[in-house]
């Protein structure tokens, strides 16, 4: 049975009694029970203990609350994680842990790419293109190289640059700008096409393969490209006659046209001189005649050899003239 | 004489220190209250030129922490029990504290008590050279001649109140001037050693550094006289719970203090056995009903007095507040005629200017500015203290008077004694400075 208290028994002050009375009375009861009364409540002393005093003075200090506030709990995360680390289990555990997240996150089928597109680049060149940048799909867009793999395309000579991207669905896009043959360029070793810069495009097995192409030659030939193509270019009605370009002594050029003529052009201002040969051609037909080449190494003195049956001719005509006979 | 010096000199130091910090607390320990206020000092920023400067250096420093408590432990402005007056202090210092959101480790502390005693004393020396040193004035200070006060008594102020060069009297600064004989009047205020040693111990015990003690009765004669009344001359009556101090002030320096023991707790307890009641509601009922002077409509305002003995009959008990001021009435006059007596032993009515102002927390009690003239004279007002920056509304009240006092005392005191380097021949130690003289002297 649950001890009662008899203070419970006490009537309230409306129920018809005094409070004070029951009070007294329930006092007097627990005392003779034994109880010992709790000790009566005293008033509240405003004051702070000496130890709180000096606590609240301590946290009123500016150095200790920015020690208390800034430096302590960044030393405590210091120190909790600088004694996790020391041991050299924890270490490894955290290093493999990070390592098998980024191979998660590496892998996910966001960033797989799965094949490769070449663009802008002709059939054989598409394929040199797949060969050297071998790889074996899917692979994770972490795990290409893009830099390496854009200097080992780029160094391809039919290449004039290239653009890798990896676009959207998995798809690794290469760009190619394809080197333009402007010439074909025949030396001891054999026919090659370069393009307006003078860069090595491909080999050619048949002159007869490019007929449009202009044909260079010479030593030093494709280092002055850029001047062949300018005289190419200028060389206008000649063209259908020419045969080539032919580079002399690395320094000037010949310009070979057929029936074995030649035009000798100075090393200086071969456009000038060469338009000095066209407007010839054009008022006195000049290359139509039996010519065998035309010197224009001086410009100021444009020298005409003949044939060996023109020479014959004119000295037949002198002789006529002058009423002589050489022969 | 000495102990004196180091002692004083400790305390100014610590007040220098303080205001290189910034940061000063005022300790007013009264009987019925103690009031703690935090001064922010902001440096000579707002000063003008020449060490007087705007609001005559009141706006160098800023109140931002105010704190009141109920004293414990206090009587006639006295330490009576020192746990109960430690705790106290504790409580207004860390709700000041508390409310400046800064720790403050000097304090500047009044109390009233202590029964304060004045001396006039004189003294006179040749001039060394020519024109007036500070030397000079350190030995004229020294010189004078300090009556024997008691060996359980301390000096507490030491003000050099006026110089004499030659026949020249009144001088506030001898310093520089051409003069043979420079004599010095000083007014010297001692206290019972005991009241301040009780009191060092408190405010010890809370960790703080005292960095200046003032006594009650100066600190609120500052505040509560206007310049011109600190200048023509005027007494200062400063109202408090357990004592009432009575300054007077001439020529902006104070010449007399005393001390009545008596104050307002006196009035109250008069209630409070009058109408047997508890002291807190005598207390509640002097502040609420409380005067000095009956008219008819008294007779008629009954006030309940209440109290929760359990008797109906004693708990409903009502008394008329004519009844009321009769018993507070003779309470008070018994005061304003002790205040009487002190200012006739100082000979106050030979003074040219007889001012006389009322400050303190008992000075609020309505009627107070009909009954003091008939016992003071005729030129009596009510003073409240002199506002100073960032007091909170409820401390600038009459009883805060001693507090603002002891703001202006902390942000710049007058001239003691003791701020004046002790003369060479008092050094017994540092014969260095002698044998230079001596060579000064004879090459």
């Amino acid at each position: 049975m649950r001890p009662v208290d008899p203070i419970e028994f006490a009537k309230g002050p409306t129920a018809g009694g005094s409070a004070r009375v029951s009070e007294a009375v329930a006092r007097a009861i627990r005392a003779r029970r034994g109880d010992t009364e709790a000790a009566p409540q005293r008033p509240r002393d405003p004051a702070p203990s000496r130890a709180a005093y000096r606590m609240n003075r301590l946290w009123l200090t500016p150095s200790f609350r920015f020690f208390l506030r800034r430096i302590a709990p960044m030393a405590a995360v210091a120190a909790c994680v600088g004694l996790w680390f020391a041991s050299e289990d924890n270490r490894t555990a955290f290093t493999d842990q990070i390592a098998l997240w980024k191979s998660e996150i590496q892998n996910r089928p966001e960033f797989m790419v799965k094949l490769m597109a070449i663009d802008g680049a002709s059939a054989p060149l598409a394929e040199d293109i797949r060969e050297i940048a071998a790889v074996d799909f899917p692979i994770s867009s972490f795990d290409l190289d893009l830099p390496e793999m854009l200097e080992q395309i780029e160094d391809l000579d039919a290449v004039a640059s290239a653009g890798l991207h990896v676009r959207a669905g998995g798809i690794l896009q290469i760009d190619i700008t394809e080197r333009t043959p402007a010439v074909i360029w025949r030396s001891s070793a054999g026919l090659e096409m370069l393009d307006a810069e003078g860069h090595r495009v491909a080999e050619l097995p048949h002159r007869g393969d490019r007929p449009d192409l202009p044909l260079i030659a010479g030593e030093g030939a494709e280092r002055a490209v850029v001047e062949a193509l300018a005289l190419l270019k200028s060389a206008g009605p000649l063209l259908p006659r020419m045969r080539g370009l032919v580079r002399v002594g690395e320094r000037r050029w010949n310009v070979v046209l057929d029936r074995d003529q030649v035009i000798m052009l100075p090393e200086e201002n071969p456009l000038g001189a060469l338009a000095q040969v066209v407007a010839l051609d054009q008022a006195k037909d000049l290359l139509g005649r039996d010519v065998a080449s035309v010197d224009m190494r001086r410009p100021t003195r444009p020298t005409v050899r003949l044939t060996e049956a023109a020479q014959d001719e004119l000295k037949r005509l002198r002789g006529v003239e002058l009423g002589v006979s050489y022969r | 004489m000495t102990d004196l010096y180091e002692a004083q000199r400790a305390m100014r130091n610590m007040r220098k220190a303080a205001l290189q910090r910034g940061v000063i607390a005022i300790l007013d320990v009264g009987t019925s209250k103690i009031a703690c206020l935090v001064l922010r000092f902001d440096g000579e920023r707002f000063m003008g030129g020449d060490g007087v400067g705007a609001l005559a250096g009141q706006s160098s420093f800023r109140v931002i922490g105010a704190a009141t408590t109920r004293s414990r432990g206090v009587r006639f402005g006295e330490i009576d029990s020192m746990p109960e007056t430690e705790r106290a202090i504790r409580t207004a210092v860390q709700a000041a504290q508390k409310m400046a959101q800064t720790r403050v480790d000097h304090v500047i502390a009044c109390f009233s008590g202590g029964s304060p005693r004045s001396y006039g004393i004189a003294g006179q020396v040749d001039v060394e050279y020519d024109t007036v040193s500070e030397q000079d004035v350190a030995r004229v200070l020294a010189s004078s001649d300090v009556p024997e006060y008691g060996t359980h008594r301390e000096v507490l102020h030491a003000q050099p109140v006026n110089f004499q060069l030659d026949h020249r009297s009144g001088l506030k600064d001898p310093r520089g001037q051409i003069g043979q004989s420079l004599a010095v009047d000083m007014h010297m205020l001692t206290v019972d050693t005991a009241t301040i040693q009780n009191l060092l111990y408190c405010i010890k015990r809370c960790d703080l550094e005292v960095a200046g003690l003032a006594s009650g009765a100066y600190v609120s004669g500052i505040s509560a006289l206007v310049e011109d009344e600190q200048e023509l001359g005027a007494a200062c009556v400063d109202l408090g719970g357990g004592a009432t101090d009575v300054s007077i002030f001439m020529k902006k320096h104070m010449i007399y203090a005393d001390s009545v023991r008596m104050g307002g707790e006196h009035v109250t307890s008069d209630i409070a056995m009058g109408l047997q009641i508890p002291f807190a509601t005598a207390e509640r009922i002097k502040t609420f009903y409380g005067g000095l002077v009956a008219t008819g409509m008294d007779d008629r305002e009954m006030i309940e007095v209440g109290s929760d003995c359990g008797d109906w009959e004693k708990d409903r008990r009502t008394v008329s507040r004519a009844e009321l001021i009769g018993i507070i009435r003779p309470r008070v006059e018994e005061i304003l005629e002790g205040v009487r007596e002190c200012l006739d032993a100082a000979g106050f009515e030979h003074m040219p200017s007889q001012q006389i102002v009322l400050t303190g927390g008992g000075s609020q009690i309505p009627g107070l500015d009909t009954l003091a003239p008939k016992i003071l004279g005729q030129n009596v007002r009510i003073g409240r203290p002199l506002r100073v920056q960032g007091l909170p509304q409820a401390a600038t009240g009459a009883a805060f008077a001693s507090a603002v006092g002891l703001c202006l005392f902390a942000a710049n005191p007058q001239d003691e004694w003791w701020d004046f380097e002790i003369p060479a021949e008092r050094y017994p130690a540092r014969s260095l400075k002698r044998a230079m003289r001596w060579f000064k002297d004879n090459w």
